[in-house]
């Protein structure tokens, strides 16, 4: 599975909901298809797409939010995982992108591709639905289970390590980050 | 008994009560437990206990996104361990952080771990050009996270508020 045809199979089902993404690939992918005004692209600070998912989960109770994360950036928070546990926001879907490299950096291995499980590691955290998906099929399906299961729910989804050309899009950050206020607050 | 100061906790509770804050992240550490049983006893607040103090940050983002206002209660230690989060997040995109962060390691710090991170808290402050002020006074610190709070949101931008030992703990006679 390519993580772009992942991204638009359920780009769709992404129009009424709060998206957060990590960096690299997965940001540029999903512009790629399309930026939306509630899209979020966290350029840095890898680990806290989840955080700032939590954040917005708690605090606006009523909207969905999914966030879209990578296996090298779960890897940097993963007491985060535990957090998102803890206080299980039903509004919230985690979608791991898991391509078990860094890819934007040189492809490097993460420790996924020696055997480290995130969705094992997400339920053994108390994350009450996980699922690790690797056809397109799969993905979909977990995906609209996890919106339809008004629960909080951590989706590996096994991709190719392969991305775009380039990672600079012409999206600058804070246009992106006070459109995104607004969308919220609006 | 405690030494940590109830009276001076709850002066700093309801400062922040008073700023809007309704959004608290924290890791515990001796001198915030009674801030954070506050906050437990709140229904109002939403109390976010973390693994590592990095992950307020982004809780903390995405709060001031969605419109409500937060507040990230640490030790220096915690600071130390957030600063990716600060600069990465917060900074470049421009989130005001209100950080309340307990300054432990300064003169009177009887526990000899805590006393290497005393000494590079402020520096770091100022590499960071976050501005800083102390909490050491009960009379002043209603004011003075007030004042913090109003900078934090027009600049967009962190800002801390050291909490000190001559606040918050009193020394058995």
């Amino acid at each position: 599975m390519k993580r772009l045809d992942a991204l638009a199979a359920v780009y769709d089902r992404l129009q009424d909901r709060v998206v957060v993404t990590i960096m690299g690939a997965v940001a540029a992918e999903l512009q790629s298809i399309g930026h939306r005004p509630n899209f979020f692209y966290l350029q840095h600070a890898m680990g806290l797409a989840s955080s700032m998912g939590l954040g917005i989960a708690l605090t606006r109770p009523d909207r969905h939010v999914v966030v879209l994360d990578g296996d090298g950036s779960v890897l940097m928070n993963l007491g985060g995982l535990t957090t998102l546990a803890r206080y299980r926001p039903r509004n919230l879907t985690h979608v791991v992108f898991d391509n078990e490299s860094l890819l934007s950096v040189g492809g490097f291995p993460t420790a996924t591709s020696t055997g480290s499980d995130l969705a094992a590691i997400a339920a053994a955290a108390g994350v009450p639905r996980t699922a690790t998906v690797t056809t397109l099929d799969a993905f979909t399906r977990s995906v609209d289970d996890a919106f339809a299961a008004g629960d909080l729910s951590t989706i590996v989804a096994k991709v190719e390590a392969v991305g775009p050309s380039g990672y600079v899009t012409e999206l600058a950050l804070l246009e992106n980050r006070f459109q995104f206020q607004r969308y919220l607050r609006g | 008994m405690s030494p940590v100061s109830t009276t001076s906790s709850r002066a700093i509770y309801d400062a922040l009560k008073a700023c809007g804050i309704r959004l608290i992240s924290t890791l515990p550490e001796t001198w915030l437990v009674h801030l954070i049983r506050m906050a437990e006893d709140d229904p109002e607040m939403i109390l976010v206990r973390l693994a590592k103090e990095e992950e307020g940050v982004g809780i903390s983002a995405g709060a001031h996104l969605a419109g409500v206002r937060s507040a990230m209660l640490m030790q220096n230690h915690g600071f130390l361990a957030s600063i990716n989060g600060i600069v990465s997040c917060a900074q470049l995109y421009r989130i005001p952080l209100l950080m309340l962060i307990s300054y432990r390691g300064e003169f009177g710090e009887r526990d000899p771990w805590q006393t290497e991170g005393g000494g590079v808290t402020e520096d770091l402050l100022r590499t960071l050009r976050i501005p800083f002020s102390f909490l050491d006074r009960p009379d002043h610190v209603a004011a003075r996270i007030a004042k913090a709070q109003t900078l934090a949101l027009s600049s967009n931008k962190p800002v801390a508020l050291l909490l000190c030992r001559d606040l918050m703990w009193e020394e058995p006679s």
